[in-house]
């Protein structure tokens, strides 16, 4: 548990380190909810209804951006082999890293999402359930994204791949997300999708690991 | 301390080696030789785990093999795993907390390879012998059994060659095994053993 720890802080400081990764992301999270009104046109009434659609679309292609980092760097420099023979299993080390990326990133946009979303037009009383909604799913992005960060390892433009795993599994996340967002709005309970919401993340908590794990070391042989 | 049988390794459609069969004693050094690209990376990252060979077994005496392998070899490649943007003392806090070294472990290892006046530099500021020497810190501080060790000497000057060799000769002393892949003859004695030949 402390070895973890060892890597958890370690993790944090990379993320922070060197041009401050977390705040690129809130800033491309910032422009997109931006550019979104500009390219539907003048009239904000209409923007409304998907507002907290939107949001989530920036949450999900925000959480993507720093995904390439995450163990391709480590490959890189040969830290992933001093990681692999450390006392515990790579699976553990996917799960820390994971969490590691979701405070230094998932939190950060979780914290943008709401000034986005009522920006956008979502009633303020909603901004709360946003930034925990985000929260929850940051994490679900986090534990998806390191899989395919894993997947992509060693691979040329790994970056666009990806992009390309993940998005599609970055679905399910965003559909109950932003029903439960659409939910409040209407006034009905946003509890049932919140609850899958936590639902995919349970599941990605307790897949992506073993996968991620393997995919990493099929690449270091 | 390692018993590598019939060992087969093969990377893409190229075969590396076939049958190789040898043993690490305690106390004892292996000089792998060979050729570039003879295979003696691929050896030494079979034998730490990272390749699974296409035939034979590594097993280690007195240890299951795969997941307790972490806990007995140390493994130091050409690529020496520091990150250039931090400190020199927060990437050797990591590592050798990382492979189960105390506060004391890292203090001595700092001692032995006098890197104390290197520790608030960043790692890109060092050059490459003063990166191969922290990186080889997490060996002194974290105590091992089996030290697999990639060309080990090649950034080192003359002075830390031998240094080196000394804490190599202390590690063998206390009942340590080592396998490095040289170029050159390690300053120690050490069993010679040449790939290339055995194809």
């Amino acid at each position: 548990m402390r070895t973890l720890l060892v890597l958890f802080r370690r993790e944090l400081a990379l993320a922070w380190a060197g041009g401050g990764g977390p705040l690129l992301a809130c800033g491309f999270f910032l422009c997109l909810t931006v550019l979104v009104p500009l390219a539907a046109g003048g009239d904000p009434a209409g923007l409304k209804p998907v507002a907290g659609g939107i949001a989530w679309l920036a949450l999900a292609l925000s959480s993507i951006l720093s995904l390439e980092r995450l163990f391709e760097r480590d490959l890189e420099d040969g830290a992933l082999d001093l990681i692999a023979l450390g006392p515990v299993p790579l699976e553990l080390v996917v799960l820390t890293k994971a969490k590691a990326q979701w405070l230094a990133v998932g939190a950060p946009l979780a914290i943008t999402a709401p000034l986005a979303a009522v920006t956008l037009g979502l009633p303020p009383a909603l901004a709360p359930l946003v930034g925990l909604s985000a929260l929850i799913g940051a994490l679900g992005f986090a534990l998806t994204g390191a899989l395919g960060a894993a997947l992509a390892l060693g691979a040329k433009r790994g970056g666009l791949l990806i992009a390309v795993v993940v998005l599609p599994l970055f679905i399910p996340p965003v559909v109950f997300g932003a029903g439960a967002l659409e939910r409040a709005a209407n006034g009905l309970d946003p509890t049932p999708a919140l609850a899958f919401l936590a639902a995919y993340v349970l599941f990605a908590a307790v897949v992506t690991p073993f996968a991620a794990a393997a995919a990493i070391r099929n690449a270091q042989g | 301390m390692i018993t590598a049988t019939s060992l087969t390794v093969s990377r893409g459609e190229r075969l590396l080696f076939r049958d190789l069969s040898f043993a690490l004693a305690s106390g004892e050094a292996i000089a792998l030789t060979g050729a570039n690209g003879a295979g003696k990376t691929s050896l030494l990252r079979t034998l730490a785990g990272f390749i699974r060979p296409d035939g034979g077994t590594v097993a280690f005496a007195d240890v299951e093999p795969a997941g307790a392998r972490a806990n007995h070899v140390h493994w130091l490649g050409h690529l020496d795993g520091l990150k250039s943007g931090r400190r020199a003392r927060e990437e050797l806090t990591f590592q050798a907390q990382w492979s189960g070294a105390d506060a004391d472990g890292i203090a001595a290892a700092v001692d032995v390879l006098a890197l104390e006046p290197l520790l608030d530099l960043e790692v890109r500021k060092l050059s490459a012998g003063q990166r191969r020497r922290l990186a080889f810190a997490r060996l002194i501080a974290a105590p091992r059994p089996i030290w697999l060790l990639d060309e080990p000497f090649a950034p080192l000057d003359a002075r830390w060659r031998a240094a080196l060799g000394l804490l190599m000769q202390a590690h063998l002393d206390k009942g340590g095994g080592l396998i490095a892949a040289v170029h050159d003859p390690l300053p120690l004695p050490a069993r010679v053993l040449d790939i290339g030949a055995g194809r």
